[in-house]
């Protein structure tokens, strides 16, 4: 796919990937095999009808392809850019056993950038046109990203008045606040929530759930309500130095830059911090994220510093190639033990030791053991701790009678997405933990699918 | 949805005011201890205010704020009529308020503000509510009128001995301290230097010491762990796991660096507002 050139996207905060044009994508769709059984959609976690949809772009009916789209994904535009494809469809395509799978993932960005202003109710419905809307009954959906937009997006579809409740200023949860817009610009995300406004769904910001209103209020007003509040407190290392100024969790650090559109400072008031020596601890995709930001925002070196090697690393393949294409440098096999101030109390250095690998731990990836000896001190003034979160707890100690796990997760039936509380349904990060875009819409999907039988009867 | 300004009391003039807003949910759902994000317009920054008093019948919170940067200063700028585009709470674990006796609640700035709702809550509950504020000089000092009218007593200093005790809030502290009454629990809200002076000394009574932290957010919603603070040596989340801790307990030295962590484009942001508003 077309891309920015390296050495200028890591210094905007354009997308990165421009897309296919009609003529790549229709070279892209002949490679599809079709096969009978589509391994592709096994292992989508929506079960997109990868091959149809294909086929339908080959056939250059686009709008139908969109259509298709619409039937299992709620969130195309979002999902052909920032989901892990190589282990899902991709990772399934048969053609990927000798050579290069069928860029799925690619195509559905392209049909879904073509078509996203024409998001109708026959579209996320699949007939003719949108059910008609059931009087009196509605669904309160808690959170606005992936998860309960998902299910508004079913719910409102399928005839229920849907009203949203988010907790920030800006809707898209994640979408807006953790990814970056040169990976998903915050266009895409609007143009997918205005698309729900027009099936009739109602925004509310600034409602924080357990707070500004609780969830048995909800029940009140609402026939249904789904829990989709996302991802929580940031997990730290719990070494030394830690609060130090300087030392950032990335969900901060890229909440600043995201959702504060810290990188056009002073012409929007929140500030970032700036490094110029910039070490990221983790390796995810969020990791990816803060580092490539990091470097748009004008650091010398960014380093992402991790105790395992790059085979075991979680982010999507093309984020880290990304990444290491514009200059991010790999620190494999080593941990922080650390961080150092100067003597203006400021972050100034952090003592890493090294590792190596020893025998496979209990998610099978080999474990990382400290070698003796090994410590060192590396110069940094920013460091991002990318660690992956915990669950976020006002909802959950507003809401005393909702089941959680040892985790501090809800506890859900995994068929509907129901919670101990009846008609209070639950989905996303705030059910698995942290996970996918793509598992969290699924999930919400599903809910929505639950409510409408229990609500409407129907499917 | 926008909330709008219904009143507003200069304190300080240019500095501080009072603003009584519509917000009926908040309203409805406030307790003393909690507090509200706020973001002025479209490029603003999201700002944590303590709620300072609510009328739940009416749907009003109020809320009292010192012009240190810009977000504040264009909320100065705001006046009745004019709404603020965003405000978000109550936020942040209410005050553990029970009936005990005295408590003793000291306020400092515009921390007597915030310990407003604290001590009203301690007098609801039914304990015997004795305030003590201070500030610079008597032109500084806030809500005596307020705390008046159900404090059951009202102690008064400035540094510059223009009304009530010359010197700090800490020695008429010590003088309740070292009297026979004795003292269930102290309520600290101000500066930082003001609450670790606080905890400092009480801690050698060994009396109940909560402080209500000011830490820089972002959410305020318990995502993004910029209001970290240290109690008892575990990092701890002042919007979802506070505001309020234990003053005894609490790293104030950490977060009095804490707040200045971004105090250059504080003042950059503070100086090309300044600039605009003078070229008009």
């Amino acid at each position: 796919m077309p891309c920015q050139p390296a050495n200028v996207r890591n210094h905007n905060f354009d997308e990165v990937a421009l897309g296919y044009t009609l003529e790549n994508a229709l070279d892209e769709a002949s490679r599809c095999l079709h096969c009978k059984k589509p391994l592709c959609v096994e292992g989508c976690p929506v079960c997109v009808p990868i091959p149809d949809f294909i086929r339908a772009v080959k056939e250059q009916n686009l709008e139908e392809a969109y259509r298709l789209l619409k039937t299992a994904n709620a969130l195309p535009a979002v999902c052909g850019r920032v989901c892990p494809q190589e282990n899902q469809c991709e990772g399934h395509c048969i053609l990927g056993r000798k050579g290069e799978p069928v860029a799925i993932g690619r195509l559905e960005r392209f049909v879904a950038d073509t078509h996203i202003t024409k998001t109708a109710c026959e579209q996320q419905t699949g007939t003719n046109a949108c059910a008609t809307r059931v009087q009196g009954k509605s669904v309160a959906c808690v959170g606005s990203g992936p998860s309960s937009l998902s299910c508004a997006g079913y719910c409102a579809s399928h005839g229920l008045k849907v009203h949203v409740y988010e907790a920030l200023h800006e809707p898209g949860g994640v979408l807006v606040y953790g990814i970056p817009s040169f990976r998903l610009p915050k266009d895409v995300v609007h143009s997918e929530v205005s698309a729900l406004q027009e099936l009739g769904v109602e925004l509310h910001l600034n409602c924080v759930a357990g707070r500004t209103v609780q969830i048995s209020e909800l029940l009140q007003k609402h026939d249904a309500v789904f829990i989709g509040v996302g991802a929580g407190l940031p997990k730290f290392l719990g070494v030394p130095g830690e609060n130090l100024v300087g030392v950032f969790s990335a969900n901060e650090y890229l909440t600043r830059i995201n959702l504060g559109r810290a990188y056009k400072f002073p012409e929007y008031d929140t500030p970032a911090f700036h490094g110029k020596i910039v070490t990221v601890f983790g390796a995810g995709n969020v990791a990816m994220d803060a580092a490539r930001t990091a470097l748009r925002m004008g650091a010398d070196e960014v380093h992402v510093c991790y105790r395992r090697t790059r085979a075991e690393m979680p982010a999507r393949h093309e984020e880290v190639e990304h990444a290491e294409e514009e200059g991010v440098i790999f620190d494999m096999l080593v941990n922080p033990l650390s961080f150092k101030a100067d003597a203006n109390q400021r972050l100034e250095s952090v003592v890493l030791q090294r590792m190596e690998l020893g025998e496979p731990d209990e998610s099978g990836r080999r474990r990382p053991v400290a070698v003796p000896g090994s410590e060192f001190e590396m110069k940094t003034d920013l460091a991002i701790v990318a660690l992956g979160t915990r669950s976020n707890p006002i909802l959950l100690e507003a809401t005393e009678d909702l089941e959680k796990n040892k985790w501090g997760y809800i506890v859900v039936n995994e068929e509907t997405g129901e919670t101990s509380i009846p008609n209070v349904y639950a989905g996303g990060d705030i059910v698995t933990g942290a996970a996918t875009v793509i598992l969290a819409a699924g999930a919400g999907r599903r809910a929505g699918i639950s409510i409408c039988e229990r609500l409407l009867g129907t499917r | 949805m926008p909330v709008p300004i219904v009143e507003k009391i200069p304190l300080i003039p240019g500095k501080t005011s009072k603003m009584v807003l519509d917000a009926p949910e908040i309203a409805r759902h406030a307790r003393p201890g909690h507090f509200v994000m706020l973001r002025m317009n479209e490029h603003g920054e999201r700002i944590p205010l303590t709620i300072a008093d609510t009328d739940k019948e009416k749907g009003l919170i109020t809320i009292v704020y010192l012009v240190l940067g810009k977000s504040t200063a264009l909320l100065e700028a705001m006046n009745p009529g004019d709404s603020i585009l965003d405000v978000c709470g109550p936020l942040g674990r209410a005050t553990h308020i029970e009936k005990g006796g005295t408590v003793i609640c000291v306020g400092g700035g515009t921390g007597i503000a915030a310990m407003h709702h604290i001590a009203k809550g301690h007098h609801l509950a039914g304990n015997r509510v004795v305030a003590i504020i201070g500030a610079r000089s008597k032109d500084l000092l806030l809500f005596e009128k307020e705390l008046s009218l159900f404090a059951d007593e009202l102690l008064i200093s400035t540094d510059d001995g223009s009304y009530g005790h010359k010197g700090l809030v800490t020695e008429l502290l010590k003088n309740k301290l070292d009297g026979d009454e004795p003292i269930h629990e102290v309520v600290a809200v101000g500066p930082v230097p003001m609450m670790a002076a606080v905890s400092d000394l009480t801690r050698g009574y060994g009396v109940k010491t909560t402080v209500s932290l000011n830490p820089i957010m972002v959410d305020g919603i318990g995502m993004c762990g910029a209001c970290r603070v240290t109690v008892d040596g575990k990092t701890r989340f002042a919007c979802v796991d506070g505001p309020e801790f234990d003053g005894h307990k609490v790293d104030f030295a950490e977060l009095r660096l804490r707040l200045g962590a971004f105090r250059a484009q504080e003042q950059e942001s503070m100086e090309a507002y300044r600039r605009s508003a003078v070229n008009g």
